[in-house]
């Protein structure tokens, strides 16, 4: 088999890149690779909203209600089914997910651009009222915890997970998403996506059905931002209202616009350089308080920092930094 | 079932004076979606911003109604200048990136509030205290008359844009950028004056408001949207639509919250934008296109 020298490049690129994330728990301590785990998660969110924001054109400010089903639904198996089973988890999230995206898509495709958006935004925004009020179900406020289940074919052969293991896990569904999302931007229903981005009336008037093809993404990309959601409820063991919050929906454009969108590997690129930054920060302003004496600077919130810089970058650098490392590196 | 008049009434004098503050966060809004395309994320920061430069003046001064004025000026000011610095090199660029820059300004916005004021709610002191009898409560005056200046500002707006000079410019603007700009009309800084009564709107309607609830950094997220679903149900860029869809919402949100809880109550007006969307995605309170 030949592969051309640019998709050679391109495997060899991926391989590195998995095979160094493999690595990586190895050797780091455990805060860094839980750490890791969770851009690779935030990743995958940011990588499903993608799919609307890069690839079809539509703003989803509303994908915490994706993310945030599939937590509750991962929740809801991992609570009522004994004992608790990984696969039912993850069926559940998904489904969960896919009824939430079900609704959502069939009421906001109707609307384009800016009303798209807010409609995400408001839809979110109702489930979080749902979620956060009715107590009895979700545990309101305080939200759900649960144990973590083993990795294994249930009956037969289970164990637990470690933060290495898991790692691991989350990985290996991460760059399946990954896998199969980039064969799917690349498919025709792919193309159809990006000509409605490109001209949504010229796609209409070749014969496309624009609504039906609109509505398959939503669902794509709140199915994947559940996937998300209960990798993430695996990690963390429990449920939140807090992730429901479109704030968090906010953040997944942020990741989405930081890393350059229509990539799909921009947005974990996004989530990692973002979370770095939260990192970072949250770590220096303390620091600077106790050095040089400036008590005041000891609260400072790292959003200020991050959220100037992500304006500078809106305004200066709307490709990204992947966009803008590719034309760096073409230069 | 006995149907409760007094509570309805009561609810329905809620709603109006919670109508009129929605619809002067609204007009401001939809007045600068109309002339820019901009959908401003922060706008509710500028409502919170607003309150606590209230707070923070009514603390230095002790006068109600020289807060209200230096808090609109402060926030009109602020708001000339985040347009200028973030906004105006994003003309011509798409929308999507307008919403972002204007996100991440309401992210630094209530940061920056939350470290500066702490979490603490502040509270604003009524000019007034008066009270009068509304079948089992005492209804304060206060309440009526934020209603009133609400209304007395919107209409001042409307009378500006019918009649004054610039209000003329900034409806020329919003119907053909590029005619108004061959007129000589500056249109870069009809923009930004656009931006900042919008902002100085938004301050007004938080120093008002404040006295009512406590003013914290969080305030600002729940006005922004239900204003986003006012601007929406009301037609986008449409003024009057805004303030009529205001007073609907709040209306059916007050009773709504005779029965639910008032934080359910957000679920009724999302299910009004959702009908509208499926049967007049133009907006409620437009004519119907031909």
């Amino acid at each position: 088999m030949s592969l051309s020298r640019h998709a050679r490049t391109y495997w060899i690129g991926f391989a590195v890149i998995v095979g160094l994330l493999i690595l990586a728990p190895l050797v780091l301590p455990e805060f860094w690779r839980r750490f890791l785990t969770e851009i690779l998660i935030w990743g995958l969110l940011a990588m499903s909203s993608d799919i609307l924001i890069g690839y079809t054109g539509m703003v989803s400010f509303g994908h915490s209600a994706f993310f945030g089903l599939g937590m509750y639904g991962a929740a809801a198996a991992l609570l009522t089914v004994k004992p608790p089973n990984l696969w039912l988890a993850i069926v559940y999230g998904l489904a969960g997910s896919a009824a939430v995206a079900l609704f959502v898509a069939y009421f906001s495709t109707r609307l384009r651009d800016i009303y798209f958006a807010i409609t995400t935004l408001i839809f979110s925004q109702i489930f979080y009222v749902i979620i956060f009020t009715w107590t009895e179900v979700t545990g309101g406020e305080n939200g759900l915890a649960f144990s973590r289940p083993g990795f294994g074919i249930p009956g037969v052969w289970t164990t637990p997970f470690t933060s290495t293991t898991l790692h691991w896990f989350v990985l290996a569904v991460v760059a399946g998403s990954y896998l199969l999302l980039r064969r799917l931007t690349q498919s025709p229903f792919g193309m159809v996506l990006q000509s409605i981005r490109e001209n949504e009336a010229r796609t209409r008037a070749i014969g496309y059905p624009v609504e039906r093809y609109k509505m398959v993404a939503v669902m794509l990309s709140g199915l994947f931002a559940g996937l998300a959601g209960v990798l993430y409820a695996l990690q963390n063991r429990f449920a939140a209202p807090d992730f429901v919050y479109f704030v968090v929906s906010g953040e997944v454009v942020i990741f989405n616009v930081m890393g350059g969108i229509g990539t799909l590997v921009g947005p974990i690129v996004g989530a990692a350089f973002f979370l770095g930054l939260r990192e970072g920060l949250s770590r220096l302003f303390p620091y600077l308080a106790t050095s040089f004496n400036l008590p005041y600077l000891a609260e400072f919130p790292y959003l200020v920092p991050v959220g100037l810089i992500f304006i500078a970058m809106v305004i200066f650098m709307p490709q990204g930094l992947l966009g803008f490392a590719k034309r760096w590196l073409n230069r | 079932m006995e149907i409760p008049w007094d509570i309805i009434v009561i609810q329905t004098v809620n709603g109006v004076v919670t109508g009129m503050i929605l619809a002067l966060v609204a007009s401001g809004l939809t007045l600068i979606f109309g002339i820019m395309d901009v959908v401003n994320f922060a706008h509710g920061e500028l409502f919170m911003l607003g309150a606590y430069m209230g707070v923070v003046t009514l603390a230095a001064t002790g006068n109600f109604w020289l807060a209200l004025v230096v808090a609109t000026l402060i926030i009109a000011a602020l708001g000339a200048a985040l347009q200028v610095v973030t906004l105006r090199p994003l003309l011509g660029r798409d929308p999507l990136y307008t919403i972002l820059a204007t996100f991440g300004i309401s992210l630094v916005l209530q940061n920056y509030a939350l470290w500066q004021f702490g979490p603490v709610a502040r509270k604003i002191q009524e000019p007034f205290t008066g009270q009068f009898a509304l079948f089992y409560l005492q209804y304060p005056w206060y309440r009526l008359l934020i209603a009133a200046l609400s209304a007395a500002i919107i209409g001042g707006l409307y009378l500006f844009l019918k009649y004054g000079r610039y209000g003329i410019w900034i409806r020329a603007t919003t119907q053909d950028r590029v005619m108004a700009q061959a007129m000589g009309i500056p249109v870069p800084w009809v923009h930004t004056g656009v931006f900042a009564m919008g902002a100085g709107m938004a301050a007004a309607s938080g120093v008002l408001f404040g006295p009512l609830v406590g003013v914290n950094h969080a305030m600002g997220l729940d006005w922004v949207l239900k204003a986003f679903i006012v601007v929406v149900v009301g037609g986008m860029g449409n003024l009057g639509g805004s303030i009529a869809a205001s007073i609907f919402i709040s209306l059916l949100e007050a009773y709504a919250s005779i029965w639910v809880s008032p934080s359910q109550a957000i679920i009724v007006s999302s299910v009004v934008l959702i009908l509208t969307l499926l049967f007049r995605p133009t907006g409620l309170f437009v004519p119907t296109p031909k």
